[in-house]
């Protein structure tokens, strides 16, 4: 970081500086903190169609959260949350940890782990609707094979089609994560391996007792990155199932859409997107303060 | 197994490798074994993918979706691309693909020269209340898109360009500022301060120093950006169905109306063509910049 202060005339002198982050300045004050207030504060009135100024307190936020498909939203995203948290840590560094057994063809491997990341949901998403179809995908070959009872339709199953988002999102998530640890690995020192082998320590007990509580920064980065994702999923849901059957798969990010684009009822598009708001917060304000309070020690 | 034997040669030879193993232990098999199911599991989808998009429909009918198709046919993609309807526009996903990629240059473009200036004025000029900002616009990546749609839409509507594709262009570029003014910011920083003091002694000013010294420095960082941005924007549908109207729809709201619509017979050769077709630019990307892509995400998860 470079001090400019002892320049003679630096007003003038970063007067290009100034100008350069006009548009930086713009985005953080008028669309970041202008647009989120004016969210949270029209979230306080009985806007239909069109934004109108009639304050009327928290009556978004008691229909909101006494309508079923708003209650089946969260449900949804708590089931997918947590369960997406736990497999994709679990399975991103498993594969990180075989990948950095110093093994041959790891770029290939690796190659093909991450390639789901670069596409899009929706085109995760059409690919899952179609292998999960029960007439055509998954269920039909296994009963083709002679299984004839075998039942695995998770997409037109209210209780389990938030699994088979699951399945997609990991398919194309899980590779990321894999990489974020596998640079957390690299970075540990090769002499820890060393003395953990020279002293006889199983490989398992090294991951489990040295290496995994010397990863906690890379694994705190990890969770805020997979969460903040987890709390944004749309684009997923509507093209693999739409929110069907019924409600079943709807999810927060959708409900907002939905009211504000399609339902012409604003007031409930912006309680339901300043409750994201708030459930990002929850998750970043802890993290941000132990950021800061490891900065500070240092 | 082949996999297996190959490995313990390179393993060994290393000047810090271990003492060297037996070709088939058990550790071995078992980890390749199971990278390879891995393997397999990732590369399904794909396959599945262009497998059916290569079949007629009697053969989806009839067969199963692993089985490689008995008589090729490239009559989906062929309607996939400039036959497949989407409300009244029958003329395929042409017409997405066309606007997506109206789309994608200028905002790489756009946002890429936005963010590098912006990264540079703040890693060599810094000014009072830069970080404060820059602050504002780290933590502003984490607020859910869903909280700031609506004031987008208003302020597109009174400067008269809500549902063009320029207004897209400048979503774009406001939403991928915070990751790329960190990148650029990060990178610039890094770079040795003497070059940066040598050029002002000079007397070069804010923009010569940019183009003449730090821009032919950064050419690398410049690829990861555009490879971030390109994937990024491309793979958009949010931003792409709030602000844009039909006729402008980018290829991934348009390939989700042609395979989600409820009208008519499904055809998921078709289907499965569009999808491929979709994820072509994003893949060709991929596969091409290899170890870019993985510095990218790098530089996108990891804060500075």
């Amino acid at each position: 970081m470079r001090s400019q202060s002892e320049r003679p005339n630096p007003l003038f002198r970063n007067l290009n500086a100034k100008i350069a982050s006009i548009p930086m300045v713009l985005t953080a004050l008028v669309v970041f903190v202008g647009g989120t207030a004016w969210t949270v504060l029209y979230s306080f009135t009985n806007s239909k169609l069109l934004p109108r100024w009639k304050f009327v307190g928290l009556d978004q936020y008691e229909r909101l959260w006494s309508t079923p498909r708003w209650l089946v939203s969260i449900e949804n995203l708590f089931i997918y949350g947590a369960l997406s948290l736990v497999f994709s840590f679990v399975i991103g560094f498993l594969l990180a940890a075989m990948l950095d057994r110093k093994i041959r063809f790891e770029d290939t491997f690796r190659t093909i782990f991450l390639y789901p990341f670069a596409l899009s949901f929706i085109v995760t998403g059409l690919v899952w609707q179609w292998l999960l179809n029960p007439d055509f995908g998954v269920q039909h070959v296994v009963r083709s094979l002679g299984w004839e009872s075998f039942t695995f339709n998770p997409l037109y199953d209210r209780e389990l089609v938030i699994y088979g988002i699951l399945i997609a999102a990991l398919w194309q998530g899980t590779g990321l994560i894999m990489c974020l640890m596998l640079a957390g690995l690299r970075s540990i020192d090769e002499d820890i391996w060393k003395a953990a082998r020279v002293d006889g320590i199983p490989v398992w007990k090294t991951y489990l007792f040295i290496v995994i509580p010397m990863l906690r920064p890379v694994f705190v980065t990890t969770l805020v990155i997979i969460a903040s994702a987890i709390v944004k999923v749309y684009d997923l849901v509507v093209a693999q199932t739409g929110g069907g059957p019924g409600h079943a798969s709807e999810v927060p990010a959708k409900y907002v859409y939905d009211y504000m684009f399609l339902g012409q009822n604003l007031g409930q598009g912006f309680a339901a997107s300043t409750m994201m708001l708030l459930s990002v917060v929850i998750v970043i304000v802890p993290w941000a303060y132990l950021e800061f309070g490891r900065r500070g020690r240092r | 197994m082949s996999v297996a034997t190959a490995d313990t040669t390179s393993a060994a030879d290393g000047p810090r490798g271990r003492k060297p193993r037996r070709t088939l232990s058990r550790r071995n098999i078992i980890l390749y074994g199971t990278l390879f199911v891995v393997a397999v599991y990732y590369l399904l989808p794909l396959y599945v993918m262009v497998v059916t998009s290569l079949k007629g429909m009697p053969e989806i009918r009839l067969g199963h979706i692993f089985a490689p198709p008995v008589e090729i046919t490239f009559q989906p993609w062929v309607k996939a691309w400039a036959e497949a309807c989407t409300g009244l526009n029958c003329d395929g996903l042409s017409r997405g693909f066309w606007n997506s990629v109206r789309i994608t240059v200028p905002s790489v473009i756009l946002s890429i020269a936005i963010a590098s200036v912006n990264g540079y004025a703040l890693a060599n000029w810094r000014f009072k209340g830069a970080e404060v900002f820059f602050t504002i616009l780290i933590v502003g990546a984490f607020i859910p898109y869903q909280v700031m749609l609506y004031p987008i839409v208003i302020i597109l509507r009174e400067i008269g360009l809500y549902g063009t594709l320029t207004g897209l262009v400048l979503v774009h570029s406001i939403f991928g500022m915070p990751i790329l003014t960190l990148l650029f910011r990060n990178y610039f920083a890094s770079l040795p301060e003497e070059l940066f003091k040598a050029a002002r002694v000079d007397g070069a000013g804010f923009w010569g120093i940019y183009l003449r010294i730090m821009l032919p420095m950064s050419l690398p960082i410049f690829v990861v950006a555009v490879i971030i941005q390109i994937t990024g924007i491309w793979n958009d549908f949010l931003f792409g169905v709030v602000y844009t109207k039909p006729d402008l729809y980018p290829m991934t709201v348009q390939l989700n109306n042609i395979v989600n619509s409820v009208q008519g017979v499904k055809e998921y050769n078709v289907n499965m063509a569009a999808t491929l077709l979709t994820g072509l630019v994003p893949l060709l990307v991929y596969f091409v910049s290899g170890k870019l892509f993985v510095r990218g995400i790098a530089a996108g998860a990891v804060k500075g």
